[in-house]
C-alpha cells in the first residue's frame, strides 16, 4: 500500500517479532491458574515486546485459550441465554468498526450469513474492557470488542466439526466484511488480544482477571513491531498460532499456496472448500498467512503437529543418518515447500497444543514440565521462577523438532515419536517409488554440436556478453568452481541510468536480511540446506495417495545440456512436455511476442502439458529472443492468471543467463530449472583453447556447481535455505523499471523509481542483437568494464574514473581548492548518472544569506566520519591515518570490525566509532569502553547479508592480536549476528552494549533497501542512538561479485525512506540519522542532507586522497598503495598523510557551505529533510519524486534519547555479594565495577554476564537464558543447576549462543548447553556438560571441553582453539563438521590443560560428572576426542 | 587476472638497444626483442588495475584494452593477445616501434611501468610469424567508396577501418611509396621500411586500393561517396634568418626522406659524410636527424634547443599520470655521446644568423643564448653570440600545419594553426569531406594520428550508412 503523504513508506515491509509462552495442564484440569501464569509469563518477558515512541503504546499482546466456560455460562445466564455445555456453543471474539452504526451493520451481516450457514446466532456480548489504560496510538483506532455465541446445531459434531462450519462462516463473512476482524470464532478455543503493553493485557480485559476464567491451556504472544501505527488486528495469537520470528519465503508461499488451489480437493470439506477460497487472506503479515495455512490443513483432517512437519519440516535432506520419518519428508516436499524463516511457533486447536521450531533452530523455545504434570513453554526459561521448585524436567526444542500435549489424554509426545507416529499412517517408503530422479531417467547422448568459434561470438554478443563476463566471470567459475571474489564496491550508474544497453536482470536488487530476520550460512552450515527441485503436478496436498509423489527430482536446477535432453526426451505417463520457442522475428515486437507466448502455453495447457520448455536456441539475424527473464516471469505471472501455475512446471532452455545473479533471478520468478547453454558453450570453447586447464567436464561441473552454490548463498542471504522455497519466492526488487511494467510481467515485486518499459527493454536487446549480426566487422567482445573500468567506446562510466581520481588526488595534495572544484565539477559534468547527480537545489526558491554566516567548516566537519575499515583489511599506516586525521578535526573515524591495537586506545589514534560485528573481533571490555559511539553493522553496503573471510595470509602477527585471534589463521565473519535473529534480539545487542559502556551513543549500520525505513522504526525502538544508511555501492575488502553490483539500493533511496518512516512512527526525534556510499563531493553531501542525513561517512574518498587507485586488488592483498595490504614491503609505500584526510573533509565542508548560503540557511540543523529544496533536473532518465516529495525538518533532539533506566538495575547498586535474580534481570553483571566474586540464585536473564572483565566471578546457582558470557572479556562465569529442584543430567541448563565473540576468562557450565555454544570464541576457556547443535562454530581460539553430548555441525568453520569432547558412545564422529577440522586423540601436552580446565570447573560448580572424570582421569581420557583444525595444528607445532 | 604478484617479482625489463658501436655502421633495427619466457614475465607484472589509467585518456589514446591482453600474454594465450589487441590498435608493428608510450608513464607502477609498447611489438611480430595475421575481409561490401588522402598514419588507419567496415577503399598518395611519414619520415632504424610495406601489402590484400604518385584533385575524388583527406602537418617551421636558402640548409624530413630512399634504392646514403652538422631542434626528429648524420660518417654534430633542459624527474606542477616533461637521452644523444664523447644538446640557444660562402653554401652559423622572460617568452641575451661551424643544418623545429597544395587543390581554407579543424571539432568538413590526423589536430604522435584517423572512419561510416 502506498501512502501519499509518506511517498516511500510501504506497509508490505512491516516486520514483527517477539516473545511467546504457554502453560498446559497435562492433567487436563481447567485452572485460571493456567491462565494467569501464561499472562505472567508475557509479562516477565516485556524486553522481548516493542512500544511506540511515547512508550504508552505497544505493538500487541494477547493470549490463546480454551473457551472459559464458566464465565461464560454465568454471562448467559444473567442474559437469559441458553447456552448449553462446553462443546454445544461456539464463541467468536470480534473488532469491529469503531463506529456504532459500523459495528451494528457489521453483525447483522454476521447473523444473516450465520443463519444461511444455519449456525443459530444466541447473542452478543460487549467485551468488559477499560479503554482508559491504553496508549492515544491504541486508543484512537481501537475497534469495538464483541463476543458473538453461536449454537453448534445438533447435526454437527462438537469439537472439529463443528470448528469447520464456523471456519466456512468466517471466510464468508471475511470475503465480505473487510473492516470486522474476527480473533477467534470456535467452539474450543479464543483469543484475547490488543495493541497494548504486555502489562496492559491482565488489565485491560476484565474477563481475564476473573477467576472463573479457566483454561487447560493458555499461549501468550508479545509482539515487537518495526512500526508503531496501530493494528488491532496484527497483534498475536492468530486463529491458531503465535509466532517468534518471520517467514522469509512468504511471498513464494502466499503464491504457490494460492496455485494449489487449482489442484487441492478435500476429501472433507467436498465442494465447501470452495467456499473458503482462497486460503491465504491478501494483505495479512507472515504470520497470519502461516496461520491461514495452518489453520486450512487442520480443518482438512490434518492432525495439528503433522501440518506443522509439513510447513516447517526439518532439514531432512542434509542430514545423513536415517530416520524413519525421512520419507514421509520426501513425500510432502513433492507438493509443499517450505515456509523458510525463524520461527518458535506454538498452535493449538484447543484440544492439542503445540510447537514447533524451524529448520536452523533460530529461535529459542524453552520447556519445562512440573511435578504436577504442567507443561510450560517460553522464549526464555525461569520465567515462572515461583515453580522452580517443582519442575522436574528442563529442555528446549532444537531445530526441526515438534513438540505435542494431548490436552485430552495428558500425553506429551515429542519429536521423534510424533514423527514416527505419523510416518506410519502411509507406506511412504513405497510410494516414494514413483518419484522419478533425474540420474535415473534414460541417458540422452545426441546432441547440437557446439558451435564454432564465429557462431559463438556473434551469440556471444547478441545475448549481451561482454569480455568482462568470459574473463573474469565464466572462466574462474570454471577454473575454481566459486564465483570470482572481488573488491572496492560499486561506481558505476544504475541500468535505468546507463548507456550501455543493460540486461533485464540489471534492473533487480537482491533482497536480504537484516534485523528482523537472519541470513544463513550456507557455507558453513550447509546441512540446513538443499538445492533440490522438483518437476511436475504438485498434486494434492489434502489426500495421502501415492500419486502424488509422481514428480522428478532434480539435484538442482542447473542442468547440463544431456540432463535438459533427458527432461525433454522423458517417456512417462505423468510427463507431458512441449517446448515453446522465445524467438521472434526482427521485424515483429516483444509485446506481440509475449502474446504470442502465452498463447503458446494456453494451448499447452489445454493439451495437459505439464513441463513447457521455453528455449531460445536458434537465435539468428532473422529473429530476436525474448528476454529470458521477462519470458520465465510473464509466463509465470500468466500462469497464476489461468490459474494452472502448478500444473505447467517452466524449464528455461537459454543463451542469456551466464552469472549467479541471473540463475537466482530465473529461479526466484519461476523457472524451475535453467539450461544456460551458451555459457557452457562458451566454456567449451574455453578449454578448446587451452585457457583452462581441466577437461571440459570438469570445467563444466566447476561451472555448474558454481552457479548452484552461487543461487544458493543469494537465497541464504535472505535466510532461505532450501531452492525449493526459495523457488518463484520473488526475493527480489525493482530499480528504475516503471511500475506498470513491474505489475503486469513481475507481479507484486517491490519496484523503486521508473523509468524503463517493455520498449527500452526491447531496443536495448536489439542493440546488442545488430552488435552481433549488423556489424560487418567481426569484432571481439565488448569491454564495457562494469566492475573494472574501461574507457573507450561503449564502456560504462564510473564516479572514479582515471580523471576524477587524478583531480582529488592534486586537490588535497597540493592544498588547491579550485582543483578540488574542479574534481568536483568533473563528476557532475562528465561522471555518471546517479541520482543525486539527477538532483539539484532549488535556489530561486530562497533567500541567500552572506556565506560568512554560514556554520564554519570545522563545525560542519564534526558530523563527517570516515567509513568502517578493519585493521586487517587495511594496513596499520592507512587505518592510523584516518583515525588521526578525523580526531583532529573533531570527526570521527571508525576502527572497522577488526578490533583495535589496545595502544591506541585514549590516544590521537584511537578511534572514535568502534564496530561491532558478526565476527566480534576484538571486541574486548576495553574496546567498548575506548569508544565514544559503539556501531552495530547488520549489514554492509557491498555486501548485505553475507559473511566474510579473512585469508590466513593477512593474519599477521598484529592483525592476530588485535582480533584476538591466532597468526596464520584465516577468521571467518559469519552472515549473521549470532546474537540477533530479530528485531528483540537486537534491542538486547543495544542494551547489553549500553551496559558495557554506558557513555557511548549505539548506533546501527544497515543497508538501503525497500523497507529499510521500516526497520529503521524497529531500530529507533530497540533504543538505538543513531542509525546508518549505508548506501549499496560500498566498498569492501572481498567478496563475491554478484553481491557489488546486486544487492544494496544507493543510499538516496534508503535514507529518504529512513527519514520519512522514522517521521511517520514519530521516531525521528530519538535518533541521529546518518548515510554514506560514495559521497565524493559537496553536492553529494548536501542531497543527503536535504533527504534526512544529519551526519555524514566517507570511505572511498578518504582512501582515495591516501593513495588509493581503485586497484581493486583489495581481496588479493596486493595494493600497490600500501593500503589494502600487510605486507611490509608494500606498507612501505604508503604515502598517505592525516592532512590530506582533513583536506578532503575542510573541502567538502566549504562546498557544502557555499550551497548552505544559496540556500539560505545558517546552520546544517535547518536543513535536514527539506527535500522541498531538491528539484530533479530537466534531463532524469527517471522518476524521483517520491524521494523528494517529503519536506518535514525533524531531526536529533538529545532530550528524545531512548532512556534505558541503567541506573534502576540490580548490579548497578548491587553492594552484596549475594543477589537474587529473576529474567527481567538481563545483562547481569556488566555494570558491575570493580573486582567483585558475587553469587547469585535464581534465574539468568538474556546476556548473562555480557564483556565481563577480568577480576569478576559471578557463580549462579539456576537456569539461564541465551547469550550467556556474550564477549567474555576475561571475567569468570559459572553455572550450576538449582539446589532446590531435581535435577537430571540431560535437563538443559543454559540457552542458547553462550560466549559468543568471548575474547578470554572462563565459563563453566555444570549441564547442557543450547546451540551455538562458545561460537565464534576466540579466546575463553569453557566447559559443558553437554551442547547443541553448530558448537564451537566458528572458534578462533580458546579451549572448549565438552562433557556431554554434541549437536549436529559441531566445529564448523572453526579455525583456531581446541575442543575436547568426551565422546563416551563414539558418536562424535556423526556429528563434526569435517570444513576445517579433524578429530584426534588428547595430545600429551594436552592432557595436563584439560585436566585443569575440568578441576577448576568441579571447584566451580561442583560439577558430579567432572569429579567422576577427575577421580579416574587416566582412564576417562582416552574417552576425549581433540578437535583441531589443521591450520590450528600446524600453528601449535610449529610454536612446539 | 594476471600474476597477483608479478609486480613484485619481476622487474622492468625493456627491449635492449644494440651495442651503439654495433648499430651504428647499419640502418637496422635499433633494439634487440625478448625471449618468451621473459615476455610473459613482462606481461604479468600488469596489475589489471581497477581503474587502468594507461587505457584511459591519460594513456592510450587508442584506448587499447592493455590489462586484457597483458593477462592472456601472461597465460601464454598470445594469438587471444595479440587478438584483442587488434581490436582497437590497427597497426601494433608500428606503434610498438615508434610510440614513446603514454600508457607506459600512465601506468600505476609510475617509473616502472609494464613494457606494453614492447609487449605489443611481440604480439604482433609473433603474429606474422606464425602467419595468424591473416588478411581479414569484411563479411560483405555496402558497395560504398570511400576515398583517403594521404597514406601516412591517420591515413592507413582510417582506410583500414572504413574497408572493415564493408566500404571500398582507394588511399592516394603522391609519393612512390605509401605510408607518409612512416615511410619517409621516420630512419628504417626506428622503423624498418620493409614492416611499412608489409602492412601495405596486407591491406591490399584486405582490398584496399593504393593509388601512388597521384595527387588527389578534385576530379578524382568526384565519384567516392566519403573523402578523408590525412594528409599531415606537413609544412615545416622555418628559421626567421637570413640565408635559409642556403646551399646545405635542409628541412629534417626532406634530409631524412632523401636518405631513406636512397637506402631503399640502394644507393650511397651517406649525404653528411664528413660534414660538421647542426641539426636545430631538441625534438624526436631532430634526435632521428642525429642518429641518421651519425650513421653517414659525419664530422661532428651538434643539435640546438630553445627551451631549457627539462628536468631529470617530474617537477610537482607535472605529477603523475600526466606524460613526464622530463630530460629524456633518446638513442641518437645515445650514439652521439659514444662517437663525440658528450651529449649533443645545446639547450636555450638558437641560430643568430647563417653564414655562407661565395657559393651560398653555409659554412656556420652565429648562434645566442635566450632566456625565459617574466612572460614565458624566451629572448636572446646580448653578447652572448658564438660561433659554430657548420656544413650541414638540418631545421627540425617543428610543423605549421597542412600544406598548401592539398588546400588548394580543393578550395579549402585552414584556420590559424593551419589546420583542418572543423569548429564542432569532429571529422566533418561538410560535403563529404572529412579531415583526420595531423591534417585536423596539427603535428603530434603516430598514435594520436591512427587514433583519429579512426574516429574519423566511423563519423565516415555513418554517412556513408546513411546515403
Amino acid at each position: 500500500m502506498r501512502d501519499r503523504q509518506y511517498p516511500l513508506y510501504h506497509s508490505e515491509f512491516e516486520h514483527e517479532n517477539c516473545g511467546v509462552g504457554a502453560v498446559a495442564d497435562l492433567n487436563g484440569r481447567a485452572t485460571h491458574r493456567t491462565v494467569d501464569q501464561a499472562l505472567s509469563i508475557v509479562e516477565r518477558l516485556a524486553h522481548r515486546a516493542g512500544s511506540d515512541a511515547l512508550g504508552t503504546t505497544g505493538d500487541g499482546v494477547g493470549i490463546l485459550t480454551e473457551l472459559p466456560h464458566s464465565l461464560f455460562s454465568a454471562w448467559a445466564r444473567e442474559e437469559g441465554i441458553l447456552l448449553g455445555q462446553p462443546g454445544e456453543y461456539g464463541v467468536g471474539m470480534f473488532f469491529l468498526p469503531e463506529d456504532e452504526v459500523g459495528a451494528e451493520n457489521a453483525c447483522r451481516i454476521f447473523e444473516q450469513l450465520a443463519a444461511a450457514e444455519q449456525i443459530p446466532v444466541l447473542g452478543w456480548r460487549n467485551v468488559p474492557c477499560h479503554p482508559a489504560q491504553l496508549g492515544a496510538g491504541a486508543r484512537s483506532t481501537m475497534p469495538r470488542i464483541r463476543q458473538c455465541f453461536l449454537r453448534r446445531p445438533a447435526e454437527v459434531k462438537s469439537g472439529l466439526d463443528f470448528d469447520r462450519r464456523l471456519y466456512v462462516l468466517r471466510r464468508v463473512f471475511e470475503k465480505q466484511d473487510t473492516d470486522t476482524y474476527i480473533c477467534s470464532l470456535s467452539g474450543r478455543t479464543i483469543v484475547y488480544k490488543g495493541m497494548m503493553l504486555v502489562s496492559q493485557l491482565r488489565s485491560f480485559y476484565d474477563d481475564l482477571q476473573d477467576a472463573r476464567y479457566a483454561s487447560r491451556m493458555a499461549m501468550v504472544h508479545s509482539r515487537f513491531s518495526t512500526n508503531t501505527f496501530p493494528s488491532w488486528s496484527k497483534a498475536h495469537p492468530q486463529r491458531m498460532l503465535l509466532h517468534n520470528g518471520e517467514i522469509n519465503t512468504i511471498r513464494g508461499n502466499h503464491d504457490r499456496m494460492k496455485a494449489r488451489e487449482e489442484t487441492m480437493r478435500s476429501p472433507v470439506m467436498g465442494e465447501e472448500m470452495q467456499r473458503v477460497l482462497p486460503v491465504v487472506a491478501e494483505g495479512g503479515s507472515d504470520s497470519q498467512m502461516l496461520d491461514n495455512t495452518l489453520e486450512f490443513l487442520a480443518m482438512n483432517g490434518i492432525p495439528m503437529a503433522l501440518a506443522g512437519m509439513i510447513l516447517m519440516p526439518e532439514p531432512w535432506q542434509g542430514v545423513e543418518r536415517e530416520t524413519p520419518w525421512r520419507d514421509l519428508y520426501r513425500y510432502y516436499a513433492t507438493m509443499m515447500e517450505p515456509w523458510d524463516g525463524p520461527a518458535a511457533v506454538l498452535y493449538s486447536d484447543g484440544e492439542k497444543v503445540c510447537a514447533s521450531l524451524d529448520r536452523n533452530g533460530l529461535r529459542p523455545l524453552r520447556c519445562a514440565l512440573t511435578d504436577d504434570h504442567r507443561l510450560i513453554l517460553s522464549s526464555e526459561a525461569g520465567v515462572l521462577f515461583e515453580e522452580n521448585a517443582h519442575i522436574v524436567r528442563r529442555w528446549k526444542l532444537k531445530a526441526g523438532d515438534v513438540l505435542e500435549a494431548d490436552l485430552g489424554t495428558g500425553k506429551l509426545s515429542e519429536s521423534s515419536e510424533i514423527k514416527t507416529r505419523y510416518a506410519k499412517q502411509h507406506p511412504y517408503t513405497e510410494w516414494m517409488r514413483n518419484l522419478i530422479r533425474l540420474q535415473d531417467l534414460p541417458e540422452s547422448p545426441e546432441g547440437q554440436a557446439a558451435p564454432r568459434e564465429k557462431e559463438l561470438k556473434k551469440l556471444e554478443k547478441a545475448f549481451h556478453y561482454t569480455w568482462e563476463d568470459v574473463q573474469d566471470i565464466l572462466r574462474p567459475m570454471a577454473e575454481n568452481g566459486t564465483e570470482p571474489i572481488v573488491s572496492m564496491g560499486a561506481d558505476e550508474p544504475l541500468a535505468v541510468l546507463s548507456k550501455t544497453h543493460p540486461s533485464l536482470f540489471d534492473y533487480f536488487k537482491q533482497r536480504f536480511a537484516q534485523v528482523t530476520n537472519p541470513p544463513i550460512d550456507a557455507l558453513r552450515e550447509e546441512i540446513k540446506t538443499d538445492c533440490s527441485v522438483y518437476i511436475g503436478d504438485d498434486g494434492n496436498l489434502l489426500s495421502g495417495d501415492p500419486e502424488n509423489c509422481t514428480v522428478l527430482e532434480l539435484p538442482s536446477p542447473v542442468l547440463t545440456e544431456e540432463e535438459f535432453r533427458r527432461i525433454r526426451e522423458i517417456r512417462h505417463p505423468a510427463f507431458s512436455v512441449r517446448t515453446a520457442s522465445l524467438l521472434y522475428p526482427v521485424d515483429g515486437s516483444l509485446r506481440d511476442a509475449l502474446d504470442a507466448l502465452f498463447a503458446v502455453c494456453d494451448a499447452a495447457c489445454r493439451d495437459r502439458i505439464n513441463v513447457l520448455i521455453l528455449s531460445d536456441r536458434g537465435l539468428d539475424e532473422r529473429t530476436l529472443a525474448i528476454p529470458s527473464l521477462l519470458a520465465v516471469s510473464a509466463l509465470e505471472q500468466h500462469l497464476i492468471r489461468i490459474k494452472k501455475r502448478t500444473a505447467v512446471s517452466v524449464v528455461l532452455e537459454s543463451g542469456e543467463p551466464r552469472d549467479v545473479h541471473h540463475l537466482a533471478l530465473l529461479v526466484a520468478f519461476g523457472a524451475r530449472a535453467v539450461n544456460p547453454y551458451l555459457a557452457h558453450d562458451c566454456i567449451r570453447n574455453l578449454c578448446d583453447k587451452g585457457a583452462i586447464g581441466k577437461t571440459e567436464e570438469e570445467a563444466l561441473a566447476s561451472y555448474d556447481k558454481a552457479l548452484c552454490a552461487g543461487v544458493l548463498k543469494i537465497a541464504s542471504k535472505m535466510g532461505v535455505s532450501t531452492l525449493q522455497a526459495y523457488q518463484s519466492a520473488q526475493l527480489f526488487e525493482t530499480v528504475g523499471l516503471d511500475r506498470p511494467f513491474v505489475e503486469k510481467y513481475f507481479t507484486n515485486t517491490p519496484c523503486v523509481l521508473g523509468g524503463t518499459d517493455l520498449d527500452r527493454v526491447e531496443s536495448d536487446s536489439r542493440f546488442h542483437h545488430a552488435e552481433a549480426f549488423g556489424e560487418a566487422d567481426e569484432r571481439g567482445l565488448p569491454a564495457v568494464g562494469v566492475h573494472r573500468l574501461r574507457t573507450g567506446g561503449g564502456a560504462e562510466e564510473h564516479l572514479y574514473s582515471p580523471e576524477t581520481i587524478h583531480l582529488l588526488q592534486q586537490a588535497v595534495w597540493t592544498d588547491d581548492r579550485a582543483l578540488f572544484d574542479r574534481y568536483a565539477a568533473s563528476i557532475e559534468k562528465d561522471g555518471p548518472r546517479t541520482i543525486r547527480a539527477m538532483l539539484d537545489f532549488r535556489f530561486e526558491a530562497c533567500r541567500a544569506v552572506p556565506i560568512e554566516e554560514v556554520e564554519s567548516a570545522a563545525s560542519i566537519v564534526k558530523r563527517f566520519r570516515t567509513g568502517a575499515m578493519s585493521y586487517g583489511s587495511i594496513s596499520q599506516e592507512a587505518h592510523e591515518c584516518m583515525a588521526k586525521a578525523m580526531n583532529h578535526l573533531g570527526g570521527k573515524s571508525n576502527s572497522g570490525e577488526g578490533g583495535e591495537l589496545a595502544e591506541r586506545f585514549g590516544t590521537e589514534l584511537n578511534s572514535a566509532i568502534k564496530q561491532v560485528a558478526s565476527g566480534r573481533f576484538g571486541v574486548t571490555r576495553e574496546y567498548l569502553l575506548s569508544a565514544k559511539e559503539i556501531q552495530i553493522k547488520m549489514a554492509q553496503g557491498a555486501k548485505p547479508g553475507e559473511g566474510g573471510h579473512l585469508p590466513g595470509a593477512k593474519v599477521t602477527e598484529s592483525v592476530a592480536k588485535t582480533r584476538c585471534s591466532t597468526p596464520g589463521i584465516s577468521l571467518i565473519s559469519p552472515p549473521p549476528h549470532h546474537d540477533i535473529y530479530s528485531i528483540e534480539d537486537l534491542a538486547e545487542l543495544i542494551y547489553d552494549l549500553q551496559c558495557a559502556n554506558e557513555n557511548a551513543k549505539i548506533t546501527v549500520k544497515l543497508v538501503s533497501s525497500t523497507g529499510v525505513g521500516t526497520i529503521a522504526s524497529g531500530v529507533a525502538k530497540a533504543g538505538a542512538g543513531g542509525i546508518l544508511i549505508s548506501g549499496g555501492e560500498g566498498g569492501t575488502g572481498a567478496v563475491p561479485l554478484s553481491s557489488v553490483h546486486h544487492a544494496g539500493l544507493p543510499w538516496e533511496i534508503g535514507l529518504a525512506e529512513a527519514h520519512q518512516v522514522l517521521c511517520r512512527n514519530r521516531l525521528r526525534q530519538q535518533v541521529t540519522l546518518e548515510t554514506d556510499g560514495k559521497l565524493m563531493t559537496g553536492h553529494d553531501v548536501a542531497v543527503a542532507l536535504l533527504l534526512g542525513a544529519e551526519e555524514f561517512g566517507f570511505a572511498t574518498a578518504p582512501l582515495v586522497t591516501m593513495g588509493c587507485r581503485m586497484m581493486r586488488v583489495c581481496h588479493l592483498g596486493t595494493c600497490p598503495f600500501g593500503i589494502a595490504t600487510q605486507n611490509p614491503e608494500l606498507r612501505k609505500k604508503f604515502t598517505g598523510k592525516p592532512e590530506y584526510v582533513e583536506r578532503f573533509m575542510l573541502f567538502i565542508a566549504e562546498q557544502l557551505r557555499e550551497i548552505m548560503a544559496k540556500l539560505g540557511a545558517r546552520t546544517v540543523g535547518e536543513l535536514v529533510g527539506r527535500s522541498d529544496l531538491l528539484k530533479m533536473k530537466a534531463d532524469c532518465a527517471t522518476d524521483l519524486s517520491d524521494l523528494i516529495g517529503f519536506a518535514r525538518n525533524t531531526h536529533f533532539q538529545p532530550e528524545k534519547k531512548f532512556d534505558f533506566h541503567l541506573s534502576e538495575r540490580t548490579d548497578a547498586r548491587l553492594f552484596q555479594n549475594h543477589v537474587h535474580l529473576m529474567t527481567t534481570d538481563r545483562a547481569f553483571g556488566t555494570m558491575l565495577k570493580g573486582d567483585r566474586n558475587i553469587q547469585a540464585l535464581g534465574c539468568g536473564g538474556q546476556s548473562f554476564g555480557a564483556f565481563l572483565p577480568a577480576g569478576q566471578t559471578i557463580t549462579l546457582f539456576g537456569v539461564a537464558n541465551d547469550y550467556l558470557g556474550k564477549g567474555l572479556s576475561g571475567g569468570t562465569l559459572a553455572v550450576c543447576p538449582p539446589a532446590d529442584s531435581i535435577w537430571r543430567e540431560e535437563d538443559t541448563l543454559i540457552g542458547n549462543v553462550a560466549l559468543y565473540g568471548a575474547t578470554g576468562g572462563y565459563a563453566f557450565v555444570a549441564g547442557m548447553a543450547g546451540e551455538r555454544f562458545a561460537v565464534r570464541n576466540s579466546g575463553a576457556w569453557a566447559v559443558a556438560e553437554g551442547v547443541g547443535d553448530h558448537g564451537c562454530e566458528y572458534m578462533t581460539g580458546g579451549r572448549v571441553a565438552v562433557l556431554g553430548p554434541v549437536g549436529d555441525n559441531f566445529a564448523a568453520g572453526m579455525s583456531g582453539g581446541i575442543a575436547w569432547v568426551l565422546d563416551e558412545n563414539d558418536t562424535l564422529k556423526d556429528h563434526l563438521n569435517t570444513g576445517h577440522v579433524r578429530m584426534y586423540p588428547v595430545a600429551p601436552d594436552e592432557a595436563g590443560e584439560l585436566e585443569r580446565l575440568l578441576i577448576l570447573h568441579e571447584k566451580a560448580t561442583g560439577s558430579k560428572k567432572a569429579r567422576e572424570i577427575l577421580d579416574a582421569f587416566g582412564t576417562w581420557l582416552p574417552k576425549f576426542r581433540a578437535v583441531i583444525s589443521d591450520e590450528y595444528l600446524a600453528y601449535l607445532r610449529k610454536g612446539a | 587476472m594476471g600474476k597477483a604478484t608479478g609486480f613484485l617479482e619481476y622487474s622492468r625489463k625493456e627491449n635492449p638497444f644494440r651495442d651503439a658501436g654495433e648499430r651504428l655502421h647499419d640502418y637496422a633495427d635499433l633494439h634487440t626483442a625478448q625471449g618468451t619466457e621473459e615476455r610473459h614475465c613482462q606481461a604479468g607484472r600488469c596489475m589489471n588495475c581497477g581503474v587502468p589509467f594507461c587505457q584511459s585518456s591519460f594513456g592510450c589514446p587508442l584506448h587499447n584494452l592493455i590489462p586484457e591482453w597483458n593477462d592472456l600474454l601472461w597465460r601464454g594465450e598470445e594469438r587471444e593477445a595479440l587478438e584483442r589487441l587488434t581490436e582497437t590498435a590497427p597497426f601494433p608493428e608500428f606503434t610498438g616501434r615508434v610510440c614513446p608510450a603514454l600508457c607506459e608513464k600512465a601506468c600505476n607502477l609510475a617509473d616502472d611501468g609494464v613494457t606494453n609498447r614492447d609487449n605489443e611489438l611481440y604480439l604482433i611480430e609473433k603474429g606474422f610469424a606464425e602467419g595468424w595475421v591473416r588478411p581479414r575481409l569484411p563479411r560483405e561490401r555496402t558497395g560504398k567508396r570511400a576515398a583517403v588522402v594521404g597514406s601516412g598514419p591517420s591515413g592507413l588507419a582510417t582506410a583500414d577501418l572504413l574497408n572493415r567496415l564493408g566500404h571500398s577503399v582507394t588511399v592516394f598518395e603522391r609519393a612512390d611509396r605509401a605510408g607518409g611519414l612512416l615511410m619517409y619520415g621516420i630512419p628504417n632504424m626506428k622503423l624498418p621500411k620493409d614492416i611499412v610495406a608489409r602492412r601495405i601489402r596486407l591491406m591490399e590484400e584486405e582490398g584496399v586500393t593504393f593509388r601512388l604518385n597521384t595527387e588527389a584533385d578534385a576530379e578524382a575524388l568526384e565519384k567516392f561517396d566519403a573523402v578523408v583527406l590525412c594528409g599531415g602537418a606537413r609544412k615545416p617551421r622555418s628559421l626567421n634568418v637570413e640565408h635559409m636558402d642556403a646551399e646545405g640548409v635542409r628541412f629534417a624530413v626532406d634530409f631524412l626522406s632523401e636518405t631513406t630512399g636512397k637506402l631503399l634504392a640502394g644507393e650511397d646514403c651517406n649525404l653528411a659524410k664528413g660534414l660538421h652538422v647542426l641539426v636545430i631542434g631538441g625534438g624526436d626528429t631532430g634526435n632521428d636527424c642525429v642518429g641518421t648524420v651519425l650513421r653517414q660518417g659525419c664530422a661532428s654534430v651538434t643539435q640546438l634547443e630553445m627551451m631549457p633542459a627539462p628536468p631529470e624527474f617530474r617537477t610537482a606542477g607535472n605529477p603523475w599520470p600526466e606524460w613526464p616533461r622530463t630530460l629524456r637521452t633518446d638513442y641518437g644523444q645515445l650514439e652521439a655521446i659514444c662517437v663525440q664523447g658528450s651529449d649533443p644538446r645545446i639547450y636555450e640557444t638558437t641560430v643568430k644568423r647563417i653564414l655562407t660562402d661565395e657559393q651560398n653554401h653555409i659554412t656556420g652559423a652565429e648562434t645566442v643564448k635566450l632566456r625565459r622572460t617574466a612572460e614565458g617568452k624566451m629572448e636572446p641575451i646580448a653578447g652572448s653570440e658564438q660561433t659554430l661551424a657548420c656544413e650541414l643544418m638540418l631545421i627540425a623545429a617543428g610543423f605549421v600545419g597542412c600544406d598548401r597544395k592539398t588546400l588548394e587543390t580543393l578550395s579549402l581554407i585552414a584556420d590559424g594553426r593551419g589546420r583542418l579543424m572543423p569548429e564542432d571539432s569532429s571529422h566533418y568538413l561538410g560535403g563529404k569531406l572529412f579531415s583526420a590526423g595531423d591534417m585536423r589536430t596539427g603535428q603530434s604522435l603516430v598514435v594520436r594520428a591512427l587514433a583519429d584517423g579512426r574516429a574519423a572512419a566511423l563519423e565516415a561510416d555513418a554517412l556513408l550508412r546513411r546515403a
